[in-house]
């Protein structure tokens, strides 16, 4: 198969129409989460919301994204409120609470992944797929799904920009001018939620944190200012997106989800090495001046004294 | 006789911006020294380059003439109380007796003699009927005396502490600097990183002024005047003089 | 005999992993547990490339440097100012999606089953035994997740002072001239050493369920680090136990049962705990407020 005839196939035309849209809407919801130092909650999110499939699959029967959806964002609220809870009622720290529920949740969603395999309908469900995502084996209606949630995200990420900022950036004064922060907080969850939900059949469980967080983290390095970094991270998600579905459908048998995943970390080690002021090459120029600076003062001193 | 404390040129630079700058000075012994300036003056940087926890870019520190990794067992250090996550599992004397570690060396484990050790300290700071308390469960004044008995374990010659009146009851606070007294007069050295400048001419003998810079050292008599301080704050200090003491409204 | 060995060999990953979270939970490091134990996987596929089997020790080893080299990135993108916990999120994904795409690359060669990576395959963990002068003396992993248990615990118990004094106060520990940083990747090593031995017959779910979750769950029921470490490990064999047996009358994946299971008991501990429990602080605020 050469490059031409991939771009000719409408099939794989809305495939990769499909997981750009993805990237791009993770990489502008997980810019928020980046700057709320909830990185890592995408990833408790994303592996709370197996049980929550497979019990939707299991309820229903039919492999319907809707569905899933809504047996991921009970789940998701089960995750976040249980996290929320420990914190706060108990010595327990954010980060262990983020652990146990993440393994807790994914340990049920294993065991109830397996009983569905067991029961004879597990193999044709995909389910499995779950996993670790396989692009190319969702359908055309999947395809139209993600699209459209993506598409939905993301304007909703663009009408509450403003609330967004201020309660990622000061959550108290936000409160003080009216913003009912809670209600937001949870509106933020659910866009998270949502992202994992379309995420999976494309990257998987386990790996749709790096879509939410790397974009994010990389497109930080280049700019001070936030509407820059959204822009910036969803574009990165979306080109991950693209080039990660490229070469997933040029080789046979490799996974989508890693695929994406490893883009987007190649454009985050661009990142960290070139980016200006941030960069680690401005970074060691700027040390290395600052050490010069005192070097002479110190050597003059002691000359001084020895005279 | 070498000096307690003798420090050069020492410089800290975060990024470029510096912390500390080109800082020089010395310590005799005996002294209960009050490390002095407004926030971000660099004063818990001051003590963490010295105990060598931070990176510096130039200088050198020498404790009692050598160098730091030489005369360890003959320092003792106070971090400040935030620094610790108080939930840890463990009980206030078993923190003090952390205080023995460095003496114990690599294999060795504490034992009765070190929990008699430890349990003295502790009795010296009015706890000793909370040895047992987990640390939680201590009030913020309680909790400061803990960390101090600790450092009473580490038998030193040299006391490093980093603010341990922020947060504390009068009672500890009395307590407290009852007890740099009595280290004062076993002929202990104590530096101590202090915020509250009413208190200073009544706790200590001698000062430090530092704003990322060394305005001054010396007794406290000759730098603790209104000259002094307007150089160590700038403009942000308010003094009311008063006939008989000055009040002074600290800059926060 | 099966039953016995599959128990043994959860527990043995328990308690080995168990120890080593009660100083991860309370460095508040409990995700860099997960991200290692996530991020050996590529670690493990290259050793498997390369020496062609999986029980090489020299191999393990090598896997497990990768663990270091995680923590290491971490520290470093920490250190150029990316926030701790997004860079925990960028290094793991990224080294396991490079594992991920090996064992998809080299299928044939390697013979590692992507669902196993998650959930392992502790079931058919007996079956593959260990031969002795032709005679059988266990299965493999038994023997290898058991030396790693037997090291962690030689290496905590030897160096417990530093380990407990450098989690409660490393200023304070630097200061006595204890080589944090060297204690801090010591712990990490023994960290990544028990997921590579524990990998491959119970998956990672396994070992990040109970590097968290029994430490947490101790952490609930005692003031004492000493006796934290050794419930963390009853909780484990509970844990084992008590999922194995849940999971045969269920005919379900044994590992995460297990880890379900520890849910449960963190669950008990939460509310019921006699000291930090949810009821017992409501009850007392209530007699308290009775007094007044």
């Amino acid at each position: 198969m050469n490059w031409f005839s991939l771009f000719l196939d409408p099939n794989t035309q809305w495939i990769l129409m499909g997981s750009m849209l993805l990237g791009l809407s993770s990489g502008v919801i997980g810019s928020f989460a980046y700057l709320r130092k909830q990185s890592l909650m995408g990833d408790a999110l994303s592996h709370a919301a197996l049980p929550g499939v497979c019990l939707a699959y299991m309820l229903t029967g039919t492999k319907s994204i809707f569905f899933f959806l809504i047996g991921a964002i009970i789940a998701g609220i089960l995750a976040t409120a249980a996290i929320g809870y420990i914190t706060r009622n108990s010595r327990i720290k954010q980060d262990s609470a983020l652990g146990i529920i993440l393994t807790v949740f994914f340990g049920v969603g294993i065991v109830l992944l397996t009983q569905i395999q067991h029961s004879n309908s597990g193999n044709q469900s995909g389910l499995d797929k779950f996993l670790f995502g396989h692009a190319a084996s969702m359908v055309k209606l999947d395809v139209y799904t993600i699209a459209g949630i993506s598409a939905v995200l993301v304007v909703l990420c663009f009408l509450f920009f403003k609330e967004f900022k201020l309660l990622s950036f000061d959550p108290g004064f936000a409160k003080g001018i009216g913003l009912p922060t809670i209600l937001l907080d949870q509106f933020m969850m659910l866009l998270i939620v949502t992202a994992v939900v379309i995420g999976i059949q494309a990257v998987g469980v386990v790996l749709m944190a790096a879509l939410l967080i790397t974009p994010a983290v990389a497109a930080r390095y280049w700019t001070e200012k936030l509407h820059v970094m959204v822009i910036l991270a969803g574009l990165f998600g979306a080109f991950s997106g693209f080039v990660g579905t490229v070469v997933s459908s040029m080789v046979n048998n490799l996974p989508t989800g890693p695929l994406i995943v490893l883009s987007a970390t190649v454009l985050f080690i661009i990142s960290v090495l070139a980016a200006p002021n941030r960069g680690v090459l401005a970074k060691t120029r700027l040390r290395v001046s600052a050490k010069s600076e005192y070097q002479p003062l110190t050597n003059q001193r002691v000359k001084e004294k020895s005279l | 006789m070498a000096f307690p404390l003798t420090v050069n040129n020492l410089t800290v630079a975060y990024q470029k911006k510096p912390v500390l700058e080109d800082i020089s000075f010395r310590v005799p012994e005996g002294k209960l020294i009050g490390i002095i300036g407004p926030n971000g003056a660099g004063k818990s940087t001051l003590i963490k380059a010295i105990l060598e926890l931070i990176p510096s870019i130039t200088g050198d520190v020498a404790i009692f003439g050598e160098s730091y990794k030489k005369t360890r067992k003959r320092v003792g250090y106070v971090p400040q109380r935030e620094s610790v996550d108080w939930d840890f599992p463990t009980d206030a004397l078993d923190v003090v007796m952390m205080g023995r570690y460095g003496h114990l060396g690599w294999f060795k484990r504490p034992d009765k003699k070190d929990k008699a050790h430890a349990m003295e300290c502790l009795d010296q700071v009015g706890m000793s009927q909370y040895a047992h308390r987990q640390i939680s469960q201590l009030s913020g004044g309680q909790q400061q005396r803990v960390f101090l008995a600790r450092a009473l374990a580490q038998d030193a010659e040299i006391y490093f502490m980093d603010e341990p009146f922020v947060g504390v009851d009068a009672a500890t606070e009395k307590a407290i600097i009852a007890l740099l007294m009595k280290l004062k007069s076993q002929g202990k050295t104590v530096l101590v990183v202090h915020h509250d400048l009413n208190t200073v001419k009544e706790y200590f003998d001698w000062i430090m002024l530092l704003n990322v810079k060394l305005i001054g050292i010396g007794p406290t008599e000759k730098l603790f005047t209104k000259d002094y301080l307007q150089k160590t704050y700038g403009g942000s200090l308010t003094m009311l003089d008063s006939n008989t003491s000055p009040i002074i409204v600290s800059p926060r | 005999m099966n039953h016995f060995w599959i128990i043994l060999i959860g527990a043995l990953v328990g308690s080995s992993c168990s120890i080593l979270g009660c100083f991860l939970v309370l460095r508040k490091m409990s995700m860099i547990g997960d991200a290692i134990s996530h991020s050996v996987l590529p670690g493990i596929v290259i050793a498997f490339l390369i020496s062609g089997s999986r029980e090489s020790l020299v191999m393990m080893f090598g896997a497990a440097a990768i663990g270091l080299v995680t923590v290491f990135l971490i520290q470093m993108f920490q250190n150029s100012g990316v926030q701790a916990d997004a860079s925990i999120g960028v290094v793991f994904t990224a080294l396991f999606a490079v594992g991920v795409v090996l064992i998809s690359l080299y299928t044939r060669q390697v013979d590692l089953d992507l669902d196993c990576v998650l959930y392992g395959e502790i079931a058919y963990a007996p079956w593959d035994m260990l031969h002795f002068g032709g005679t059988s003396i266990g299965p493999k992993a038994v023997w290898g997740v058991g030396a790693s248990f037997l090291l962690n615990i030689l290496v905590i118990s030897l160096f417990y002072k530093q380990f407990k004094i450098s989690t409660f106060d490393p200023a304070l520990a630097a200061s006595l001239g204890i080589p944090v940083v060297f204690f801090h990747y010591l712990l990490m090593s023994l960290v990544s050493i028990s997921t590579v031995a524990s990998f491959e017959s119970v998956g990672a779910i396994l070992v990040v369920g109970m590097i968290i979750v029994p430490a947490a769950t101790a952490y609930l029921l005692t003031d004492k680090l000493s006796r934290m470490i050794m419930i963390s490990i009853i909780l484990s064999i509970v844990s084992s136990l008590l999922g194995y047996y849940v999971a045969y009358l269920l005919d379900a994946s044994i590992s995460g049962t297990m880890v379900a299971v520890t849910g449960v008991l963190f669950l008990v501990a939460l509310f019921f705990s006699p000291k930090h429990g949810v009821l017992i602080k409501k009850w007392s605020r209530r007699k308290l407020l009775q007094q007044n």
